[in-house]
């Protein structure tokens, strides 16, 4: 057999072809997931004249953009979709507050390497991080995929990301994966199949890789993979009884680029606006004064990016005119957050704490930016209006950073804070 | 044949530009269309004539999976989009709720804002209103298909008919 990289495997074993790069497939998934804009995917499906789901265990739905409803709108669209999964027996389904799909999907076991996976989300990549194929595709696809159970994929080239460190105290995978947009470009991996390498991924936890994995999407990439090891093994182990096997790029596949970051010296990084990747070293924009500091999304909300902020922010007040929000990724993250006493200090600390779910990040509800003010996010994206007015701004960085930047009122860098 | 008035935007408009998420509560994708590239161009929305044409630079579409972008503008009245490069997530949904979409490299430096262009999806080719030549490399058939079907709806309804 001619060696594979992972995308041509998996999408080789989806499509029951022997497909190579470039080749376009027609690819069974395994995994589809939508949360609020399945308001779309019926719609669309009941204008398909689809009578039934074909594999109903394949889907999950749940709701986290907009939770608890902030408007009749929304809240109308919840109950569509509530209606409909109760009439069509989808058995998986997580009503509000159960937290972000991205946390929620991978740590509820729904996610295995391997897997074709498909969302109606862009950040659905970040299923990559347990070793599975994962990308976004919009709601009349997914309505499709409900009614036929496939879609139509071009087989990604692989970009190789070889990361070596070890990674300074008080970097993260956040400093990484920024790095790297900064450096490729918010376009450099259109298409491709980013594969996440190196001793640096090897140190990371689960959560960590996804955050390279959820970010791949904001350097074009249809899909971003860190390789399963027996962190992903013990990380799968109490969540799922289903078996996998991990599905590796062969030695000797052909990529289409091998990049090597030596990171032992990597300085925190923050995305200035508009645009992810206008990176620079944290040195570059500290002093900028800020309105909002916020923590959470499915990049990073999960409980050791609440850790690293409590850890910094510990025991002190952020000023009066910053407003420090903080949203635990999911239901469990905040039940840990909060019997660890995590959630209570950083209360105390001056922070509001949301119920989980998306909200602010995509200027849904629960804290939306004027014109004039200025926010530094754990998010993923810093476009121009994202958060509220088009007037405002948007730096993007990693808890530790946006922790010391909501303590002095302007962007910090977090080995000054904590000497 | 698609002719249309040329709106030009540079590179990387992303969904956010083309349709806020602050607004996509609303499920009217009229309601939609009032607001769409508020961000980029805030007379967009209220100028936009049917059969109007977007040439724009790369990236475009970049971010979110939202098929409300490519939706919004089509429910505006842009008759297609001509880019130097697209992210993918808009491509795709942009042909599967019936928006041409045409990658051309050349087109953003050839032609004006206000100008008149005609495009041939099957031959390829764009005309700037000089008479100038560009040429595209015409979607796959089965894309092609999807098009002509007017979008994935369609195309998909006549599929499940068949089974």
């Amino acid at each position: 057999m001619p060696s594979k990289t992972f995308g041509e495997k998996v999408l080789s074993r989806a499509s029951g072809s022997d497909a190579r790069s470039g080749d376009i497939v027609t690819a069974k998934v395994d995994l589809a997931m939508s949360h609020e804009n399945t308001a779309l995917v019926l719609k669309a499906f009941k204008e398909m004249g689809a009578k039934r789901i074909l594999e109903p265990e394949k889907l999950v739905i749940l709701f986290d953009h907009r939770v608890p409803a902030p408007t009749v709108k929304a809240a109308e669209a919840h109950k569509q979709v509530r209606e409909f999964v109760g009439q069509m027996e989808i058995p998986q389904f997580y009503d509000a507050g159960e937290g972000v799909c991205h946390e929620v999907l991978p740590s509820k076991g729904h996610v295995l390497p391997g897997m074709l996976a498909v969302g109606t989300d862009s950040h659905t990549v970040t299923y990559g991080a347990l070793g599975a194929f994962a990308t976004g595709i919009g709601a009349t696809e997914m309505a499709a995929v409900w009614a036929l159970g496939e879609l139509w994929l071009r087989i990604p080239e692989t970009i190789r990301l070889v990361f070596k460190g070890p990674l300074p105290r008080w970097t993260s995978a956040k400093d990484v994966i920024l790095h790297v947009i900064g450096n490729i470009g918010s376009d450099g991996a259109d298409y491709a199949c980013v594969e996440f390498t190196g001793d640096v991924v090897d140190r990371l936890s689960v959560a960590g890789r996804m955050v390279l994995s959820n970010m791949s999407v904001e350097m074009g990439a249809k899909a971003g993979v860190c390789f399963p090891d027996a962190k992903t093994e013990e990380y799968l182990s109490t969540r799922t009884q289903r078996s996998w096997r991990p599905v590796l790029s062969d030695e000797g596949a052909k990529v289409k680029e091998t990049r090597n970051y030596e990171l032992s010296d990597l300085a925190p990084q923050v995305a200035r606006p508009h645009t992810v990747d206008n990176v620079v070293a944290v040195d570059k924009v500290v002093g900028i004064k800020i309105d909002q500091a916020l923590i959470g999304s499915c990049t990073n909300g999960r409980l050791e990016d609440l850790l690293v902020a409590e850890e910094i922010l510990h025991g002190n007040r952020v000023p009066r005119n910053v407003r420090l929000i903080i949203a635990p990724a999911s239901r469990d993250v905040y039940v840990e957050a909060s019997a660890n006493g995590t959630l209570a200090s950083l209360m105390r600390s001056g922070a509001i704490i949301l119920n989980p779910g998306c909200g602010p990040c995509l200027g849904a509800h629960e804290g939306l930016l004027a014109a004039g003010e200025r926010c530094i996010a754990t998010t993923n994206r810093n476009f121009r209006g994202r958060m509220g007015s088009p007037d405002s701004e948007i730096y993007l960085a990693s808890p530790a950073t946006v922790a010391a930047s909501a303590l002095k009122g302007e962007i910090a860098d977090p080995r000054e804070a904590t000497r | 044949m698609i002719k249309g008035k040329v709106w030009k935007f540079g590179d990387h408009i992303n969904t956010d530009l083309i349709i806020p998420g602050h607004y996509l509560d609303d499920y009217s994708i009229e309601n939609l269309a009032k607001h769409v590239m508020e961000d980029a161009d805030p007379t967009f929305a209220k100028n936009v004539r049917k059969g109007d044409l977007i040439v724009a630079g790369r990236n475009f579409g970049c971010g979110s999976s939202r098929e409300q972008a490519p939706s919004a503008l089509k429910a505006a009245g842009v008759a297609a989009v001509v880019a130097a490069s697209f992210a993918r997530i808009f491509y795709r949904n942009a042909i599967n709720v019936g928006l041409p979409v045409i990658v051309c490299p050349e087109a953003a430096a050839a032609v004006v804002q206000g100008e008149e262009i005609e495009i041939d999806l099957e031959r390829g080719t764009i005309w700037a209103s000089s008479g100038k030549e560009l040429r595209f490399k015409p979607l796959p058939a089965f894309l092609r298909d999807i098009l002509d079907a007017g979008g994935l709806v369609p195309y998909a309804r006549k599929r499940l008919v068949s089974r």
